[in-house]
């Protein structure tokens, strides 16, 4: 080995570690700063608040049914785009995933534009009666336009991972399109399908600038967990403090679960077990 | 070389250029206001006439609710001027020994209703805000001026012609607290909202084509008090801008866009 390169590994080794150091540092230590700033007899106190507990069980139930709708909306759609070839697909694609990187602010001002009183479909739904803005519903349908792409996503990898040859076999046995999708493709791909809802709900809980904006900011109706952070660091920043560290601790035991069912949605491959084909 | 090896060299090399772009500009001078966010157009035209008053001075603006800004400085924001819409978290900067000197009342502002010119809710005066089913909007109780507009909305409940409990009811139609008074201003600017409170210098040129005013009279208006400061260990350019804005040419611009001189006797 020449001088040189030595030098060239050494340095790209100690490199490394310093880089990946100072990254565990950046998101490790904010987070030690709320974790440290709350006592738990601060956490009982908060946990005792009724308009803590408001938000909490707000946030719960409206993460969760934006993760039902999600399921229900995302796994058509996961199913199309891993099965089918159809002009526009890739358009659909980007659409599918555009909600990950535009901001919420945007994304939530783009829902008053669609589905406000003056927004495109404004008209439509006051003669149905429908309201979304200032409502709980809103507050859903923020939080679904925010974290269904981590479903299909994940879903649609899934979907595609499958081997077709169990399909082709399922096939043979005359299974049609549906029931082969059914009863092989879903099964094998239910790893990932979980692994999407784990990732929907978690981003569904902590959505906060969509919300803010479409649905505004009402105890009771519309303020999440997220929202009443934000309200509190203008008022009392140790019940804030408590607040985040309920969302990061259940973000965290979400995502630690996932992984150690080895269903993280970035989680590495893992050797391929022999999959079993489904009993008939 | 490796793969490998040649990707960490390039992120080693990115390392110098990062450090580079989170150090201040330290050539340039620059003053940092922190203001309330219904300050944003007459500010921002003080802060022109500023730069243009002192070649190579920038004054960088933050504009948003005024407890946003107080806690921000707390927790060591860098500011060189607070102007708050309120005293009370002027005084809330002041406690926690945030100023270089004490604050100057430079503006007032009076609160007005505003509804969308296409009236959804069909309000035609103060008393309206009280039918049921109505959508109000309202900043919510720690931003100055949704405070201001619960205090409007109690005076009016002891006023004449109002309804006993004017201000329950009318608090029973909120269905949005937001975080600063353009956040209102917006919601019923999209219709989304059938009123909302805000200032009347948020009525600005761009959102008038869209908005109607229905005054709230003054012996029930708390008229907004705006104030002023420095803030301790920041630029001394700082005590020029609040010069500039207590002068009177600071003074015309806030009056052109429809607030209050500070002197005006309060009912």
């Amino acid at each position: 080995m020449t001088r040189r390169s030595s030098w060239l590994e050494a340095g790209g080794r100690i490199g490394t570690l310093v880089l990946a150091a100072l990254l565990g540092a950046l998101l490790a230590l904010p987070l030690a700063g709320i974790v440290l700033r709350v006592t738990p007899s601060a956490l009982l106190q908060q946990l005792a608040e009724p308009t803590v507990r408001q938000s909490l069980w707000l946030s719960l139930e409206t993460s969760l049914a934006a993760t039902v709708v999600s399921l229900v909306l995302g796994l058509p759609m996961a199913a199309l785009l891993a099965t089918r070839e159809f002009p526009g697909k890739r358009a659909v694609e980007v659409l599918m995933d555009l909600p990950m990187v535009i901001p919420p602010t945007v994304a939530g001002f783009a829902l008053l534009m669609a589905f406000g009183r003056a927004g495109l479909l404004g008209k439509s739904f006051s003669a149905l009666g429908i309201t979304l803005p200032f409502t709980t519903a809103g507050v859903v349908v923020a939080q679904v336009f925010m974290s269904v792409p981590f479903l299909v996503g994940a879903a649609r990898a899934g979907f595609a991972a499958v081997e077709p040859r169990y399909l082709d076999a399922a096939a043979t046995l005359r299974a049609g399109e549906v029931y082969g999708f059914l009863r092989v493709r879903l099964p094998l791909a239910l790893p990932s399908v979980i692994a999407g809802i784990g990732m929907c709900w978690a981003r569904a809980l902590g959505e906060f600038g969509a919300t803010i904006t479409f649905a505004g900011n009402m105890a009771g109706s519309t303020r999440t967990v997220p929202l009443d952070v934000y309200l509190l660091l203008q008022e009392n920043l140790d019940s804030a403090a408590t607040l985040s560290l309920i969302l990061v601790v259940m973000a965290a035991v979400l995502l630690a679960g996932m992984r150690q069912a080895g269903l993280g949605l970035f989680a590495p491959p893992r050797a391929p077990r022999s999959a079993q084909a489904p009993a008939r | 070389m490796s793969f490998r090896g040649r990707h960490t060299g390039l992120a080693l090399g990115l390392l110098p250029a990062l450090a580079a772009m989170a150090a201040p500009l330290a050539a340039q001078q620059s003053v940092t206001v922190f203001a309330a966010a219904s300050l944003t157009e007459a500010l921002t035209a003080i802060g022109r006439t500023f730069e243009q008053r002192y070649p190579g001075v920038t004054v960088k603006f933050n504009f948003a609710g005024s407890q946003v800004l107080a806690t921000q400085m707390e927790q060591g924001a860098r500011a060189d001027v607070f102007a708050s819409a309120d005293q009370r978290w002027m005084k809330y900067a002041e406690d926690r020994k945030l100023l270089a000197a004490a604050p100057v009342t430079f503006a007032r502002n009076r609160l007005v209703l505003v509804i969308p010119r296409s009236n959804p809710g069909g309000i035609e005066r103060l008393q309206d805000l009280a039918r049921p089913g109505l959508k109000l909007v309202l900043a919510g109780r720690q931003v100055p001026v949704g405070a201001y507009s619960r205090e409007a909305l109690t005076r009016l409940s002891l006023a004449d012609g109002f309804p006993r409990r004017f201000d329950q009811l009318v608090l029973s139609n909120l269905v949005s607290e937001e975080e600063n008074v353009r956040a209102v201003a917006a919601k019923v600017q999209l219709r989304e909202a059938d009123a909302g409170i805000v200032y009347q210098s948020d009525v600005t040129e761009s959102v008038k084509p869209q908005l109607r005013i229905i005054p709230i009279p003054d012996p029930h208006n708390p008229i907004a008090e705006y104030s002023i400061a420095t803030i301790a260990g920041g630029n001394s350019l700082g005590r020029g801008f609040v010069a500039l804005v207590l002068s009177a040419e600071g003074q015309a611009v806030l009056a052109a866009r429809g607030f209050l001189p500070p002197g005006t006797p309060t009912p």
